[in-house]
């Protein structure tokens, strides 16, 4: 379902970005935050972002001066998406096999 | 921005013309009369799709070479009203011993011959993030469950 496999796993090989990325996943947060907590150069997070959202795995919003990280849902939500397919199909199936002639 | 982000349920519903008692045999054991028989995650074609009958059962299909593929397991079994399976297929289509998602399904009756059936598949942020793992800081490693998963897996290999 992640369509970006292999980009996104050379984005995790560097360990620094390994624990941006979960730091983000953790909750979602702002370049200067991360920059804090993990003893690292605001522009070096900033770096690392980059190639984490250039793989798929972060996306970023403005609010107000900061700009907020967080996970890439889209892999969730395609999963969402097979299941709500699925359980439609298969709920209309189920409905014509209990409005079949009644068994005993 | 403290606000956790969750996935809302899928939720469906049918009327059936049946009773509740004939839909839940149908449903529990009659299962392969209606599960899409293209959808099922094992190397040879689906040959039954079967949820067994009682809370703790699996949830699981046979193939034609022979082989089996869970889905998950059975957790409430109350006939004919509601039943709770528990999926643990995961978004890169493995069975996940450690996903938890929820499929209610409740049987309700509308007059003797006529069963509303409504189905929930909840907890869907877990294919995300095992969001008990993370808050716990059980694992400083886990928490994109499906993602860090293959990605071990393909580190390691």
């Amino acid at each position: 379902m992640i369509t970006n496999h292999a980009k996104a796993f050379s984005a995790l090989a560097d360990p620094t970005r390994r624990l941006v990325f979960e730091r983000v996943a953790r909750r979602a947060t702002s370049v200067q935050k991360l920059a804090d907590g993990l003893d690292v150069t605001r522009p070096a997070v900033s770096q690392h972002l980059k190639v984490l959202k250039d793989a798929g795995l972060v996306i970023d919003r403005q609010e107000g001066t900061r700009r907020i990280y967080r996970i890439d849902p889209r892999g969730v939500e395609a999963m969402r998406t097979y299941l709500d397919r699925f359980w439609d199909r298969s709920l209309a199936a189920f409905k014509a096999a209990a409005e079949e002639e009644p068994r005993p | 921005m403290t606000a956790v982000q969750t996935i809302p349920p899928v939720r469906k519903q049918v009327v059936v013309d049946a009773s509740a008692e004939h839909c839940w045999r149908v449903f529990t054991e009659e299962t392969t009369r209606w599960w899409p028989a293209e959808h099922h995650i094992g190397k040879s074609p689906l040959k039954r799709a079967i949820i067994e009958n009682a809370a703790g059962g699996r949830w699981y299909a046979t193939h034609e070479d022979g082989s089996e593929t869970t889905t998950g397991t059975v957790r409430v079994w109350d006939p004919p009203k509601r039943l709770v399976l528990v999926w643990q297929i995961n978004a890169d289509w493995q069975f996940d011993p450690q996903l938890d998602t929820e499929v209610e399904i409740t049987f309700t009756p509308d007059g003797a011959s006529r069963t509303v059936v409504v189905l929930e598949h909840r907890d869907l942020d877990k294919f995300g993030t095992r969001a008990s793992d993370l808050r716990a800081g059980i694992d400083a490693e886990g928490g994109w469950g499906m993602f860090m998963a293959s990605f071990r897996k393909a580190a390691e290999g």
